[in-house]
Protein backbone atom coordinates (compact mmCIF):
# COMPACT_ATOMS: atom_id res chain seq x y z
CA UNK A 1 0.00 0.00 0.00
CA UNK A 2 1.51 3.34 -0.74
CA UNK A 3 1.66 6.11 1.56
CA UNK A 4 -0.97 8.02 -0.45
CA UNK A 5 -3.16 5.20 0.34
CA UNK A 6 -1.94 5.31 4.01
CA UNK A 7 -2.54 9.13 4.39
CA UNK A 8 -5.96 8.88 2.90
CA UNK A 9 -6.90 6.51 4.87
CA UNK A 10 -5.73 8.21 7.72
CA UNK A 11 -8.16 11.28 7.19
CA UNK A 12 -5.18 13.47 5.43
CA UNK A 13 -7.27 16.02 3.35
CA UNK A 14 -4.40 16.84 1.11
CA UNK A 15 -3.96 13.12 0.30
CA UNK A 16 -7.60 12.34 -0.19
CA UNK A 17 -7.02 15.77 -2.67
CA UNK A 18 -4.10 14.27 -4.34
CA UNK A 19 -5.35 10.86 -5.13
CA UNK A 20 -8.74 12.27 -6.55
CA UNK A 21 -6.05 14.65 -8.83
CA UNK A 22 -3.99 11.49 -10.28
CA UNK A 23 -8.05 9.64 -11.54
CA UNK A 24 -8.23 13.02 -13.02
CA UNK A 25 -4.98 12.82 -14.80
CA UNK A 26 -5.08 9.28 -15.12
CA UNK A 27 -1.59 9.46 -13.42
CA UNK A 28 0.56 6.11 -13.38
CA UNK A 29 -0.03 4.16 -10.33
CA UNK A 30 -3.72 4.98 -10.33
CA UNK A 31 -5.08 2.02 -10.81
CA UNK A 32 -3.08 0.13 -7.80
CA UNK A 33 -4.85 3.03 -5.74
CA UNK A 34 -8.39 2.22 -6.43
CA UNK A 35 -7.58 -1.19 -5.90
CA UNK A 36 -6.54 -0.56 -2.75
CA UNK A 37 -9.19 1.49 -1.98
CA UNK A 38 -11.68 -0.62 -3.01
CA UNK A 39 -11.87 -2.85 0.01
CA UNK A 40 -12.43 0.45 2.19
CA UNK A 41 -15.37 1.43 0.31
CA UNK A 42 -19.15 -0.02 0.74
CA UNK A 43 -20.98 2.88 3.73
CA UNK A 44 -21.29 6.23 2.13
CA UNK A 45 -24.65 7.02 0.59
CA UNK A 46 -23.98 8.20 -3.25
CA UNK A 47 -26.75 10.92 -4.54
CA UNK A 48 -26.65 12.27 -7.71
CA UNK A 49 -27.87 15.84 -8.39
CA UNK A 50 -28.58 16.78 -12.18
CA UNK A 51 -30.30 19.10 -14.11
CA UNK A 52 -30.20 21.89 -16.94
CA UNK A 53 -27.57 24.86 -16.32
CA UNK A 54 -29.07 27.55 -13.88
CA UNK A 55 -31.81 24.94 -12.22
CA UNK A 56 -29.97 25.73 -8.86
CA UNK A 57 -28.03 22.50 -8.44
CA UNK A 58 -25.12 24.17 -6.75
CA UNK A 59 -27.05 26.24 -4.21
CA UNK A 60 -29.07 23.26 -3.51
CA UNK A 61 -26.20 20.78 -2.68
CA UNK A 62 -24.68 23.65 -0.79
CA UNK A 63 -28.01 23.71 1.35
CA UNK A 64 -28.43 20.06 1.48
CA UNK A 65 -24.40 19.61 2.70
CA UNK A 66 -24.97 22.31 5.01
CA UNK A 67 -28.14 20.06 6.74
CA UNK A 68 -26.18 16.99 6.36
CA UNK A 69 -23.15 18.68 8.71
CA UNK A 70 -25.70 20.06 10.86
CA UNK A 71 -26.42 16.56 11.82
CA UNK A 72 -22.61 15.78 12.35
CA UNK A 73 -22.95 13.91 9.27
CA UNK A 74 -19.49 14.07 6.94
CA UNK A 75 -20.09 15.03 3.07
CA UNK A 76 -18.37 15.01 -0.21
CA UNK A 77 -19.35 16.64 -3.48
CA UNK A 78 -18.19 16.51 -6.97
CA UNK A 79 -19.04 18.85 -9.08
CA UNK A 80 -18.97 18.53 -13.08
CA UNK A 81 -18.54 21.45 -15.21
CA UNK A 82 -18.00 21.17 -19.13
CA UNK A 83 -14.95 22.01 -20.25
CA UNK A 84 -13.51 23.69 -23.71
CA UNK A 85 -13.10 20.90 -26.17
CA UNK A 86 -11.22 23.60 -28.18
CA UNK A 87 -8.00 24.96 -25.49
CA UNK A 88 -9.15 22.12 -22.81
CA UNK A 89 -9.67 25.43 -20.23
CA UNK A 90 -12.15 25.24 -18.34
CA UNK A 91 -13.55 27.88 -15.59
CA UNK A 92 -15.53 25.46 -12.98
CA UNK A 93 -17.51 28.23 -10.87
CA UNK A 94 -19.69 25.26 -8.85
CA UNK A 95 -17.41 26.76 -5.86
CA UNK A 96 -18.66 30.11 -5.34
CA UNK A 97 -21.81 28.34 -4.46
CA UNK A 98 -20.57 26.71 -1.67
CA UNK A 99 -20.88 29.33 0.49
CA UNK A 100 -22.94 27.49 3.33
CA UNK A 101 -19.77 25.02 4.21
CA UNK A 102 -17.05 27.59 3.58
CA UNK A 103 -14.31 26.71 5.76
CA UNK A 104 -15.48 23.44 6.82
CA UNK A 105 -12.73 20.93 6.53
CA UNK A 106 -15.47 17.92 6.35
CA UNK A 107 -17.52 19.31 3.70
CA UNK A 108 -14.60 18.37 1.03
CA UNK A 109 -15.80 20.02 -2.45
CA UNK A 110 -14.20 19.08 -5.13
CA UNK A 111 -14.89 20.19 -9.14
CA UNK A 112 -14.03 18.83 -11.78
CA UNK A 113 -14.07 19.01 -15.64
CA UNK A 114 -15.02 17.07 -18.58
CA UNK A 115 -11.76 16.39 -19.87
CA UNK A 116 -13.05 15.17 -23.37
CA UNK A 117 -9.68 14.26 -24.39
CA UNK A 118 -9.29 11.55 -21.56
CA UNK A 119 -12.33 10.27 -21.94
CA UNK A 120 -14.00 7.93 -19.49
CA UNK A 121 -15.24 10.59 -17.50
CA UNK A 122 -17.91 8.10 -15.79
CA UNK A 123 -14.95 6.03 -14.67
CA UNK A 124 -12.91 9.22 -13.53
CA UNK A 125 -16.12 9.69 -11.38
CA UNK A 126 -17.04 6.51 -10.00
CA UNK A 127 -13.60 6.46 -9.50
CA UNK A 128 -13.70 9.86 -7.41
CA UNK A 129 -16.20 8.28 -5.53
CA UNK A 130 -14.39 5.42 -4.80
CA UNK A 131 -11.69 7.63 -2.85
CA UNK A 132 -14.60 9.75 -0.78
CA UNK A 133 -16.23 6.70 -0.05
CA UNK A 134 -12.97 4.70 1.14
CA UNK A 135 -12.52 8.60 3.00
CA UNK A 136 -14.78 7.88 5.16
CA UNK A 137 -17.66 9.98 4.02
CA UNK A 138 -21.06 9.39 4.98
CA UNK A 139 -22.56 11.74 2.37
CA UNK A 140 -21.29 11.91 -0.89
CA UNK A 141 -23.18 14.28 -3.75
CA UNK A 142 -22.28 13.87 -7.45
CA UNK A 143 -23.57 17.32 -9.47
CA UNK A 144 -23.48 17.42 -12.93
CA UNK A 145 -25.47 18.98 -15.82
CA UNK A 146 -27.85 16.86 -17.14
CA UNK A 147 -27.51 17.23 -20.70
CA UNK A 148 -26.31 14.05 -22.47
CA UNK A 149 -25.90 10.47 -21.93
CA UNK A 150 -22.44 11.09 -20.52
CA UNK A 151 -23.97 13.01 -17.68
CA UNK A 152 -26.64 10.13 -17.43
CA UNK A 153 -24.02 7.31 -16.70
CA UNK A 154 -22.25 9.67 -14.19
CA UNK A 155 -25.61 10.36 -12.32
CA UNK A 156 -25.70 6.20 -12.23
CA UNK A 157 -23.02 5.74 -9.84
CA UNK A 158 -25.27 7.02 -7.29
CA UNK A 159 -27.81 5.02 -5.72
CA UNK A 160 -30.40 7.87 -5.63
CA UNK A 161 -30.71 10.36 -8.37
CA UNK A 162 -32.31 13.99 -8.00
CA UNK A 163 -33.38 15.86 -11.12
CA UNK A 164 -34.13 19.36 -10.74
CA UNK A 165 -36.22 20.98 -12.82
CA UNK A 166 -36.37 24.84 -13.13
CA UNK A 167 -39.86 26.51 -13.26
CA UNK A 168 -41.00 27.55 -16.89
CA UNK A 169 -38.42 25.14 -18.42
CA UNK A 170 -40.43 24.78 -21.43
CA UNK A 171 -43.38 22.73 -22.39
CA UNK A 172 -43.92 19.20 -22.17
CA UNK A 173 -42.16 18.34 -25.14
CA UNK A 174 -38.94 19.77 -23.73
CA UNK A 175 -39.18 17.80 -20.87
CA UNK A 176 -39.85 14.69 -22.75
CA UNK A 177 -36.47 15.60 -25.24
CA UNK A 178 -34.29 16.10 -22.38
CA UNK A 179 -34.81 12.48 -21.72
CA UNK A 180 -34.02 12.40 -18.28
CA UNK A 181 -37.67 11.64 -16.51
CA UNK A 182 -36.36 8.21 -16.30
CA UNK A 183 -33.28 8.79 -14.68
CA UNK A 184 -34.95 10.38 -11.75
CA UNK A 185 -35.93 9.11 -8.30
CA UNK A 186 -36.89 12.30 -7.11
CA UNK A 187 -37.52 15.38 -9.04
CA UNK A 188 -37.06 18.72 -7.45
CA UNK A 189 -39.13 22.43 -8.91
CA UNK A 190 -36.42 24.54 -7.63
CA UNK A 191 -37.28 28.11 -6.96
CA UNK A 192 -40.84 27.49 -6.50
CA UNK A 193 -41.36 30.40 -5.59
CA UNK A 194 -41.60 31.89 -9.24
CA UNK A 195 -44.36 32.06 -11.10
CA UNK A 196 -45.14 28.70 -13.36
CA UNK A 197 -43.61 26.57 -10.60
CA UNK A 198 -47.15 25.34 -10.09
CA UNK A 199 -47.62 24.60 -13.63
CA UNK A 200 -44.53 22.86 -13.58
CA UNK A 201 -44.72 20.47 -11.02
CA UNK A 202 -48.16 19.87 -13.04
CA UNK A 203 -46.73 19.21 -16.00
CA UNK A 204 -44.12 16.85 -14.57
CA UNK A 205 -46.93 14.86 -12.49
CA UNK A 206 -48.52 14.39 -15.59
CA UNK A 207 -45.97 13.05 -17.45
CA UNK A 208 -44.04 10.88 -14.50
CA UNK A 209 -47.42 9.40 -14.21
CA UNK A 210 -48.08 8.75 -18.51
CA UNK A 211 -44.71 6.82 -18.03
CA UNK A 212 -44.39 2.67 -18.61
CA UNK A 213 -42.77 0.55 -16.22
CA UNK A 214 -43.62 2.79 -13.42
CA UNK A 215 -46.98 1.63 -11.93
CA UNK A 216 -48.67 3.39 -9.59
CA UNK A 217 -48.10 1.37 -6.47
CA UNK A 218 -50.98 3.51 -4.11
CA UNK A 219 -50.80 0.38 -1.77
CA UNK A 220 -47.79 1.47 -0.60
CA UNK A 221 -48.03 5.19 -0.14
CA UNK A 222 -48.92 4.79 3.32
CA UNK A 223 -45.78 2.96 4.15
CA UNK A 224 -43.92 5.09 2.19
CA UNK A 225 -44.77 8.21 3.97
CA UNK A 226 -44.01 6.42 7.30
CA UNK A 227 -40.34 6.72 6.00
CA UNK A 228 -37.59 4.60 7.28
CA UNK A 229 -38.40 4.38 11.31
CA UNK A 230 -40.53 1.36 11.48
CA UNK A 231 -38.75 -0.79 8.73
CA UNK A 232 -38.96 -3.60 10.69
CA UNK A 233 -42.72 -3.36 10.87
CA UNK A 234 -42.57 -2.63 7.17
CA UNK A 235 -40.47 -5.56 6.56
CA UNK A 236 -43.13 -8.05 8.21
CA UNK A 237 -46.36 -6.96 7.18
CA UNK A 238 -45.41 -6.68 2.87
CA UNK A 239 -42.66 -9.04 2.96
CA UNK A 240 -44.40 -11.00 0.29
CA UNK A 241 -44.85 -7.83 -2.19
CA UNK A 242 -41.49 -6.13 -1.31
CA UNK A 243 -39.73 -7.33 -4.10
CA UNK A 244 -42.04 -5.78 -6.37
CA UNK A 245 -42.91 -2.82 -4.96
CA UNK A 246 -42.36 0.03 -7.19
CA UNK A 247 -40.69 3.72 -6.35
CA UNK A 248 -43.14 6.48 -7.55
CA UNK A 249 -40.86 9.16 -7.92
CA UNK A 250 -42.22 12.01 -6.01
CA UNK A 251 -42.11 15.85 -6.61
CA UNK A 252 -40.71 18.25 -4.05
CA UNK A 253 -40.91 21.87 -4.24
CA UNK A 254 -38.02 23.78 -2.83
CA UNK A 255 -36.28 27.79 -2.67
CA UNK A 256 -32.76 26.68 -2.57
CA UNK A 257 -31.26 30.00 -2.12
CA UNK A 258 -33.79 30.56 1.12
CA UNK A 259 -33.23 26.86 2.14
CA UNK A 260 -37.33 26.05 2.41
CA UNK A 261 -38.21 22.83 0.92
CA UNK A 262 -34.90 21.48 2.11
CA UNK A 263 -36.22 19.28 4.96
CA UNK A 264 -38.74 17.89 2.78
CA UNK A 265 -36.06 17.06 -0.19
CA UNK A 266 -33.70 15.17 2.51
CA UNK A 267 -37.06 13.40 4.08
CA UNK A 268 -37.29 12.27 0.38
CA UNK A 269 -34.19 10.92 0.09
CA UNK A 270 -34.26 9.37 3.25
CA UNK A 271 -37.84 7.51 2.12
CA UNK A 272 -35.71 6.25 -1.08
CA UNK A 273 -32.98 5.00 0.82
CA UNK A 274 -35.17 3.36 2.91
CA UNK A 275 -37.05 2.15 -0.02
CA UNK A 276 -33.69 0.42 -1.57
CA UNK A 277 -32.94 -0.98 1.51
CA UNK A 278 -36.40 -2.75 1.84
CA UNK A 279 -36.51 -4.54 -1.60
CA UNK A 280 -33.07 -5.15 -1.58
CA UNK A 281 -32.64 -3.15 -4.49
CA UNK A 282 -29.41 -1.25 -3.03
CA UNK A 283 -27.49 -4.60 -3.52
CA UNK A 284 -28.80 -4.71 -7.26
CA UNK A 285 -28.34 -1.54 -7.78
CA UNK A 286 -24.52 -1.74 -6.88
CA UNK A 287 -24.52 -5.37 -8.86
CA UNK A 288 -25.29 -3.55 -11.96
CA UNK A 289 -22.92 -0.73 -11.10
CA UNK A 290 -20.16 -2.78 -10.68
CA UNK A 291 -20.84 -5.16 -13.64
CA UNK A 292 -20.78 -1.41 -15.98
CA UNK A 293 -17.42 -0.82 -14.12
CA UNK A 294 -16.52 -3.98 -15.83
CA UNK A 295 -17.23 -3.75 -19.21
CA UNK A 296 -16.09 -0.18 -19.37
CA UNK A 297 -12.54 -0.97 -18.00
CA UNK A 298 -12.26 -3.76 -20.15
CA UNK A 299 -14.15 -1.85 -23.23
CA UNK A 300 -11.13 0.65 -22.52
CA UNK A 301 -7.96 -1.50 -21.99
CA UNK A 302 -8.54 -3.75 -24.83
CA UNK A 303 -9.32 -0.59 -26.67
CA UNK A 304 -5.80 0.14 -25.66
CA UNK A 305 -4.29 -3.03 -26.91
CA UNK A 306 -5.51 -2.50 -30.13
CA UNK A 307 -4.46 0.95 -30.74
CA UNK A 308 -0.53 -0.60 -29.57
CA UNK A 309 -1.29 -3.20 -31.73
CA UNK A 310 -2.44 -1.36 -34.98
CA UNK A 311 1.05 0.50 -34.57
CA UNK A 312 2.69 -2.25 -34.55
CA UNK A 313 1.24 -3.12 -37.78
CA UNK A 314 2.23 -0.10 -39.12
CA UNK A 315 -0.31 2.55 -38.02
CA UNK A 316 -4.19 2.97 -39.35
CA UNK A 317 -2.97 5.23 -41.86
CA UNK A 318 -1.51 2.24 -44.62
CA UNK A 319 -5.09 0.75 -44.03
CA UNK A 320 -7.27 3.72 -44.57
CA UNK A 321 -4.86 4.43 -47.89
CA UNK A 322 -5.96 0.75 -49.26
CA UNK A 323 -9.48 1.38 -48.27
CA UNK A 324 -10.20 4.31 -50.05
CA UNK A 325 -7.33 2.59 -53.05
CA UNK A 326 -10.94 0.16 -53.04
CA UNK A 327 -7.90 -2.84 -52.36
CA UNK A 328 -9.94 -3.22 -49.35
CA UNK A 329 -12.85 -2.37 -46.68
CA UNK A 330 -13.15 -1.46 -43.24
CA UNK A 331 -14.62 -4.48 -42.13
CA UNK A 332 -11.41 -7.27 -43.76
CA UNK A 333 -9.36 -4.65 -42.00
CA UNK A 334 -11.37 -5.32 -38.50
CA UNK A 335 -11.12 -8.78 -39.45
CA UNK A 336 -7.39 -8.68 -40.19
CA UNK A 337 -6.45 -6.87 -37.31
CA UNK A 338 -8.63 -8.94 -35.16
CA UNK A 339 -7.72 -12.60 -36.22
CA UNK A 340 -4.97 -13.24 -33.88
CA UNK A 341 -7.16 -12.08 -30.77
CA UNK A 342 -10.10 -14.10 -31.69
CA UNK A 343 -7.70 -17.56 -32.45
CA UNK A 344 -6.75 -17.12 -29.04
CA UNK A 345 -9.55 -16.39 -27.09
CA UNK A 346 -11.47 -18.94 -29.37
CA UNK A 347 -9.21 -21.79 -28.60
CA UNK A 348 -8.78 -23.79 -25.68
CA UNK A 349 -5.20 -23.32 -24.08
CA UNK A 350 -2.62 -26.09 -25.06
CA UNK A 351 -2.41 -29.02 -23.30
CA UNK A 352 0.71 -29.90 -24.31
CA UNK B 1 -2.57 4.09 -21.74
CA UNK B 2 -1.30 4.98 -24.99
CA UNK B 3 2.05 6.86 -24.82
CA UNK B 4 0.83 9.57 -26.68
CA UNK B 5 -1.66 10.38 -23.74
CA UNK B 6 1.10 9.58 -20.96
CA UNK B 7 3.29 12.70 -22.74
CA UNK B 8 0.71 15.11 -23.10
CA UNK B 9 0.98 18.02 -20.77
CA UNK B 10 -0.97 17.16 -17.93
CA UNK B 11 -4.05 19.52 -16.86
CA UNK B 12 -2.49 23.17 -14.39
CA UNK B 13 -5.40 23.72 -12.03
CA UNK B 14 -4.97 27.23 -10.84
CA UNK B 15 -7.33 28.71 -8.04
CA UNK B 16 -8.27 32.35 -8.59
CA UNK B 17 -8.85 33.84 -5.48
CA UNK B 18 -10.76 37.24 -4.01
CA UNK B 19 -9.73 37.36 -0.14
CA UNK B 20 -11.02 40.04 2.66
CA UNK B 21 -13.55 42.61 2.10
CA UNK B 22 -12.12 43.60 -1.38
CA UNK B 23 -15.25 44.04 -3.88
CA UNK B 24 -12.91 44.75 -7.03
CA UNK B 25 -13.27 41.77 -8.74
CA UNK B 26 -13.26 42.52 -12.93
CA UNK B 27 -9.37 41.83 -12.71
CA UNK B 28 -9.75 38.13 -11.46
CA UNK B 29 -12.64 37.68 -13.97
CA UNK B 30 -10.38 38.91 -16.46
CA UNK B 31 -7.51 36.52 -14.82
CA UNK B 32 -9.94 33.67 -15.25
CA UNK B 33 -10.56 33.60 -18.28
CA UNK B 34 -6.89 34.22 -19.76
CA UNK B 35 -6.13 31.28 -17.78
CA UNK B 36 -8.92 29.33 -19.00
CA UNK B 37 -8.10 29.96 -22.45
CA UNK B 38 -4.31 29.22 -21.59
CA UNK B 39 -5.70 25.72 -21.25
CA UNK B 40 -5.95 25.84 -17.51
CA UNK B 41 -8.10 24.89 -15.39
CA UNK B 42 -9.46 27.63 -13.66
CA UNK B 43 -11.61 27.50 -9.91
CA UNK B 44 -12.85 30.49 -8.73
CA UNK B 45 -13.17 31.25 -5.15
CA UNK B 46 -15.98 34.21 -5.63
CA UNK B 47 -16.15 37.57 -3.70
CA UNK B 48 -15.04 38.22 0.18
CA UNK B 49 -13.49 34.88 1.18
CA UNK B 50 -12.09 34.68 4.15
CA UNK B 51 -8.28 33.09 3.96
CA UNK B 52 -9.49 29.83 5.34
CA UNK B 53 -12.25 29.17 2.94
CA UNK B 54 -8.68 29.98 0.54
CA UNK B 55 -7.12 26.93 2.29
CA UNK B 56 -9.43 24.77 2.05
CA UNK B 57 -10.85 25.32 -1.54
CA UNK B 58 -6.50 25.09 -2.69
CA UNK B 59 -6.29 21.49 -0.28
CA UNK B 60 -9.54 20.16 -1.78
CA UNK B 61 -8.95 21.08 -5.42
CA UNK B 62 -5.33 20.31 -5.30
CA UNK B 63 -4.41 23.42 -7.53
CA UNK B 64 -1.16 23.62 -8.72
CA UNK B 65 -1.63 27.28 -8.59
CA UNK B 66 -2.92 29.76 -5.69
CA UNK B 67 -3.71 33.14 -6.93
CA UNK B 68 -4.68 35.47 -4.69
CA UNK B 69 -6.35 38.50 -5.85
CA UNK B 70 -5.68 41.92 -3.01
CA UNK B 71 -6.68 45.21 -4.49
CA UNK B 72 -7.65 46.61 -0.42
CA UNK B 73 -4.26 46.72 0.97
CA UNK B 74 -4.86 44.37 3.47
CA UNK B 75 -2.35 41.87 2.06
CA UNK B 76 0.11 42.20 4.74
CA UNK B 77 -2.70 40.50 7.11
CA UNK B 78 -4.88 37.80 4.59
CA UNK B 79 -1.76 36.49 2.59
CA UNK B 80 0.02 34.97 5.84
CA UNK B 81 -3.00 33.09 7.05
CA UNK B 82 -3.28 31.55 3.71
CA UNK B 83 0.23 30.75 3.87
CA UNK B 84 0.09 28.89 7.10
CA UNK B 85 -3.14 27.33 6.24
CA UNK B 86 -1.68 25.74 3.71
CA UNK B 87 1.12 25.04 5.72
CA UNK B 88 -0.91 23.22 8.66
CA UNK B 89 -2.95 20.89 5.66
CA UNK B 90 0.10 19.93 4.07
CA UNK B 91 -0.53 21.80 0.95
CA UNK B 92 2.10 24.50 0.74
CA UNK B 93 5.58 23.07 -0.83
CA UNK B 94 3.97 21.98 -4.23
CA UNK B 95 2.64 24.73 -5.17
CA UNK B 96 2.89 28.15 -6.70
CA UNK B 97 1.67 30.65 -4.50
CA UNK B 98 1.09 34.28 -6.56
CA UNK B 99 -0.27 37.16 -5.32
CA UNK B 100 -1.76 39.97 -7.71
CA UNK B 101 -2.66 43.82 -6.85
CA UNK B 102 -1.02 46.23 -5.64
CA UNK B 103 1.20 45.62 -3.40
CA UNK B 104 4.32 48.20 -2.29
CA UNK B 105 7.65 47.10 -2.98
CA UNK B 106 8.84 47.16 0.78
CA UNK B 107 6.11 44.58 1.93
CA UNK B 108 6.44 42.22 -1.76
CA UNK B 109 10.01 41.72 -0.19
CA UNK B 110 8.44 40.72 3.01
CA UNK B 111 5.62 38.61 1.44
CA UNK B 112 8.40 36.88 -0.72
CA UNK B 113 10.08 35.84 2.31
CA UNK B 114 6.90 34.83 3.75
CA UNK B 115 6.47 32.22 0.93
CA UNK B 116 4.57 34.08 -2.10
CA UNK B 117 6.72 33.20 -5.36
CA UNK B 118 5.59 35.85 -7.37
CA UNK B 119 3.83 39.03 -7.45
CA UNK B 120 2.35 40.74 -10.72
CA UNK B 121 1.22 44.13 -9.76
CA UNK B 122 -0.28 46.46 -12.47
CA UNK B 123 0.86 46.28 -15.86
CA UNK B 124 1.55 42.56 -15.59
CA UNK B 125 0.48 41.02 -19.00
CA UNK B 126 -1.12 37.80 -19.05
CA UNK B 127 1.27 36.18 -20.82
CA UNK B 128 3.83 37.06 -18.77
CA UNK B 129 1.88 35.48 -16.17
CA UNK B 130 1.19 32.28 -18.00
CA UNK B 131 4.34 32.03 -18.74
CA UNK B 132 5.97 32.15 -15.50
CA UNK B 133 3.19 29.39 -14.16
CA UNK B 134 4.02 27.30 -17.39
CA UNK B 135 7.56 27.88 -16.55
CA UNK B 136 6.97 27.24 -12.62
CA UNK B 137 4.48 24.98 -12.35
CA UNK B 138 5.75 22.39 -9.72
CA UNK B 139 6.46 18.90 -10.47
CA UNK B 140 4.11 16.19 -9.61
Amino acid sequence: MSDLVADLLAGKHSALARVITKIENRSPGYREIISDLHQHTGTADVIGVTGSPGAGKSTLVDKVAATYREQGLTVGVIAIDPSSPFSGGAVLGDRIRMASNAGDMDMFFRSMSARGSLGGLSTATTDAVTALDAFGKDKIIVETVGAGQNEVDIVRTADTVAVLVPPGSGDDVQMLKAGILEIGDVFVVNKADLDGADRTVQQLREMLQGQSGRPNSGHHGATELAGGSDDAATDDADAVDDETEMWDPPIVETVANRGEGIEDFLNTLADHGAYLDRTGRREGQARERFAAEIRTLLREDANELLVDELDRRGGIEQYVDAVIERHTDPYTVVDEVLAPLRECLDEPPDES
Amino acid sequence: MSVEQEQTERTIRCLVAKVGLDGHDRGAHVIARALRDAGFEVIYSGLHRAPDEVVQAAVQEDVDVVGISILSGAHNTLVPKILDGLREYDAFDDRLILVGGIVPDDDQEELRGQGVDEIFGPGASMEEMIDYIHENAPER
